[in-house]
């Protein structure tokens, strides 16, 4: 967070702000020592600070509200330290009306306070005061407020004071600024305000609609950025599956685990990391390589030792992946324990992040959405620019004309599994972050990985792209109106019904090896 | 003759164990109440394993969602079993079932209704699997889905029902399915006697099964089929209409999945959703492919077999089971491509 400015700048700066209106700090020196005087002329001395705006007060008017202010031997004002008042000092007594002057000079004064929790906070009481008194009080704040979050704070509490107003004018000025804004709680006070506003009914429907525009806006950017994650986790889940599924023809059911094994990577990569704190906070980096190796060299000793005895009997391919995959399941839950393990994510992927028109952003899922478009196009280079990739379309085209051109397509056959293997592990480290780390945990994603397989074309790594954007989209898009489940149901009914028109998917091979 | 002979014995040995189960209990022969019902289970697994091999093993159709045929089937003679419990339920309601109350329904719905009678429960839970059958059949055999596409696809419909099933709102109960069963036909369940008629029943239903498909198998129909399985394009050329074939096949076995579904439930007390996952699916292929596709006897004694160990090592080492259960998988399609079928018939040669 950028604005968080060490608090000892803020205050220094605050100081600067003082120091060049001397009239003011005057003025202070002059009121404090009214804060010892008689009740009635704490209770003024107190609104009077409030209303000057100086933060240095709220320490002393805390400390007064609390019964810990102090007047010093020396005649100076200073809040008590410790449990028993120094030598010579005498404690400040107040009472309720001091008391409920303190409270509303707090809450101004704290509008001003260099702390940015603070301002929130009394940001947050203005709110909900609505009183157009406050009005000059948060414009001032306003006029020297640099954050936005505290500032579209104020600005709704400037809006509510305007519309408490007397004057007319002033509640139309408070209607128009709401109405620019995208919020709901602004929203609901135009709601409320339309009963004691007859005459300026019009303006308020207007303020209204426009606000649900943005609302509607805000909603809709919102539903595509979740349709982007989870189609983000789809593409990186269903990449290996369109490797080779795709590209070899072997049905690997076992993919969900491999998915599963590369988040229990993760897990172990933090493990080994966290007793070396110059590693700690690489660990993430770190597992992505060891997950896709991890993941790879399981991919390679499954095809090299099961698989490849299997190849042209798809249907006994699927049992024995199928079995595989349970195997491997069983053995991370005995090894490590069928509960979820945690996995922790750095600091740079935490939070929110706001963009414009207020649409929220979870960091770790906009990571996500970048990782697997780095992993897809990491895929393409690899199939298009590598000596491997260009063995591997030779023998997936060709198989005999490639062997006798050279190419030992049993080592390129393990390659490419491997390879596939390892996406699915890197699929694992990304839904480490996301998603509950358990044995089952690919389970769930299988299913929807084969749907976005076979609905985007079977062997096209652009029909994977499009397909799992087009179903993440889809399935959020519906998910409002039929909830999850439903959603979900329908978005197999409709890939059912669509594969009647395109029986082998969006990006259909062409040609010779559409036959395949 | 001699294969005959030794299928009847093990229907006689089979249908000895109810009534050695009525001996007193300190007689040396007495059977234990729980091994009966634990094989009452298995001989309904054993039909569901034959609407498998019916759709693989002869005619090529590996369809991953056979489980939702067989709970479908449960579903249906589970509502039966609801509406039977009547007024007896926790609430006490007089139409409607506790999770109903609870959930606030002040109605039956619509689609409840006529299950308060027994022939109706019995022929949805025939119907509703045949219909299911029908519709995923037709869209997919038309547009000549094959393969691992059609097993994805089956697998994908179970899975979209699991999901379905598990909602409060379906009027199916939710997670917690259906139990809580009183009386089925009069006869009240959790006795001996009742026990007994429904092994009985399962057993009956098992061989006419058997034997109703093992002349299928023996007729024209039966021989396109297999024609089907071994070169679909060639039997299509020829001029057969295959699409029609498969669509039989696929809805007949269904059916007979959802047979052996409402015979399982009344036995087990309890349908819930997790009937109708994915893996419970491939667990019957795998009795199939274990026992040996592509022969009716194989399919029941995989679905025999495959279970008893499962009884017994879930009991002695429940954490291994699932490692076996995946090893079976593995060693069914690298070593034993024929089943134990194939190995016994190898020895015996």
């Amino acid at each position: 967070m950028p604005w968080l400015i060490p608090r000892g700048l803020a205050a220094a700066l605050a100081l600067l702000l003082f120091l060049s209106a001397p009239a003011r700090a005057q003025e202070y020196e002059a009121l404090l020592p009214g804060l010892a005087g008689g009740f009635a002329q704490q209770a003024e001395t107190v609104e009077r600070l409030g209303l000057l705006g100086d933060p240095r007060a709220i320490p002393l008017l805390q400390a007064m509200a609390d019964a810990r202010l102090l007047r010093l031997a020396d005649g100076s004002l200073a809040p008590q330290q410790g449990a028993t008042p120094p030598e010579g000092a005498t404690l400040i007594r107040i009472n309720n009306r001091v008391r409920g002057a303190l409270r509303g000079a707090l809450g101004r004064l704290q509008l001003v306070s260099p702390d940015p929790a603070e301002r929130s906070r009394a940001a947050e009481g203005i709110l909900r005061n609505r009183s157009a008194a406050d009005i000059p009080l948060i414009e001032a704040a306003l006029a020297r407020e640099a954050q936005p979050p505290i500032r579209a704070r104020l600005e709704l509490a400037l809006g509510g004071a305007r519309l408490a107003s007397e004057d007319v004018a002033v509640r139309r000025e408070g209607i128009a600024a709401l109405g620019a804004s995208a919020s709901p709680e602004a929203r609901g006070q135009l709601l409320a305000a339309r009963a004691a506003n007859a005459e300026l009914l019009p303006d308020i429907e207007a303020a209204i609609a426009a606000i649900d525009r943005r609302l509607q806006l805000r909603r809709a950017a919102e539903t595509v950025f979740q349709g982007l994650s989870l189609g983000s986790v789809l593409l990186l889940a269903a990449l290996g599956l369109a490797i080779t599924f795709g590209v070899m023809g072997v049905i690997n059911m076992a993919h969900g685990e491999f998915v599963m094994l590369g988040a229990y990577t993760t897990v172990v990569v933090q493990e080994l990391c966290r007793g070396i704190p110059e590693l700690a906070p690489w660990s993430l980096p770190l597992a992505v390589p060891a997950a896709f190796l991890v993941t790879a060299a399981i991919g390679a000793a499954m095809e090299r030792g099961l698989i490849r005895h299997l190849y042209g009997r798809p249907l006994e391919t699927l049992l024995l992946t199928f079995g595989v995959g349970m195997i491997l399941q069983q053995v991370v839950r005995l090894a490590f324990g069928a509960q979820n393990r945690e996995v922790i994510s750095p600091d740079w992927m935490m939070g929110t992040l706001l963009l414009p028109g207020g649409v929220a952003v979870t960091q770790n899922r906009l990571w996500i959405i970048l990782f697997a478009l780095a992993v897809l196009l990491a895929c393409f280079a690899a199939i298009r620019l590598t000596r491997f990739g260009l063995e591997m379309r030779a023998v997936v085209q060709n198989r005999r004309i490639a062997a006798t051109m050279g190419i030992r397509t049993g080592r390129v056959d393990a390659m490419t599994f491997a390879f596939g293997s390892g996406l699915a592990g890197l699929a694992g480290v990304a839904l480490s972050q996301i998603d509950n780390v358990s044995p089952n945990l690919g389970t769930g994603y299988i299913i929807d990985s084969f749907m976005v397989v076979v609905f985007g074309g079977v062997g096209s790594l652009m029909g994977t792209l499009i397909g799992a954007f087009s179903l993440g989209l889809l399935n959020k898009v519906l998910e409002p109106y039929a909830g999850v489940v439903l959603a979900k149901v329908a978005v197999l009914v409709g890939i059912m019904l669509f594969i009647q028109r395109r029986p082998k998917g969006l990006f259909a091979l062409k040609g010779r090896a559409a036959d395949q | 003759m001699n294969r005959r002979l030794v299928l009847m014995l093990c229907v006689l040995a089979l249908a000895a164990l109810p009534a050695f189960n009525a001996l007193p209990a300190d007689h040396p022969l007495h059977v234990p109440d729980f091994l009966v019902s634990v094989v009452g289970k298995w001989i309904c697994y054993a039909i569901l394993a034959l609407a498998i091999d019916l759709a693989w093993g002869y005619a090529g159709i590996l369809s991953l969602g056979h489980g939702a045929f067989f709970a479908l089937g449960g579903y249906a003679i589970g509502m039966h079993l609801m509406r039977l419990i009547g007024p007896r339920g926790v609430y006490g309601h007089p139409v409607l079932p506790d999770f109903m109350v609870f959930l606030g329904y002040t109605e039956l719905p619509w689609y409840w209704l006529g299950f308060d009678w027994f022939a109706f429960a019995f022929l949805m839970a025939l119907v509703v699997p045949g219909l299911l059958a029908l519709v995923v059949g037709w869209l997919a055999f038309r547009s000549r889905i094959t393969g691992v596409y059609l097993s994805i696809i089956t697998q994908a419909m179970t899975y979209a029902l699991m999901l379905a099933f598990f909602r409060n709102d379906m009027g199916f109960g939710g997670n917690n399915g259906f139990t809580d069963f009183k009386e089925l036909l009069g006869m009240p369940l959790n006795t001996g006697a009742t026990r007994a008629v429904l092994f009985y029943a399962s057993l009956v239903t098992l061989v006419l099964v058997f034997w109703g498909c093992a002349h299928l198998t023996q007729t024209k129909l039966g021989r396109v089929l297999t024609a089907i399985r071994d070169a679909e394009s060639r039997t299509r050329f020829l001029g057969y209409n295959v699409t029609r074939h498969k669509l039989f096949v696929f809805v007949l076995s269904a059916m007979i999945a959802g047979l052996a579904g409402a015979l399982y439930v009344p036995q087990v007390g309890i349908i819930n959703p997790s009937e109708f996952s994915p893996g419970n699916s491939i667990e019957a292929v795998v009795w199939v492919a274990f026992g040996g596709r592509g022969t009716l006897v194989g399919a029941v004694l995989g679905a025999f077999s495959v279970n008893a160990l499962k009884t017994w090592l879930t009991s002695v080492a429940p954490d291994l089971w699932l490692i076996v259960l995946g090893l079976l998988f593995v060693i069914v399609t690298l070593l034993l491509p024929k089943g134990l079928i194939g190995l016994l018939r190898r020895r015996g040669s």
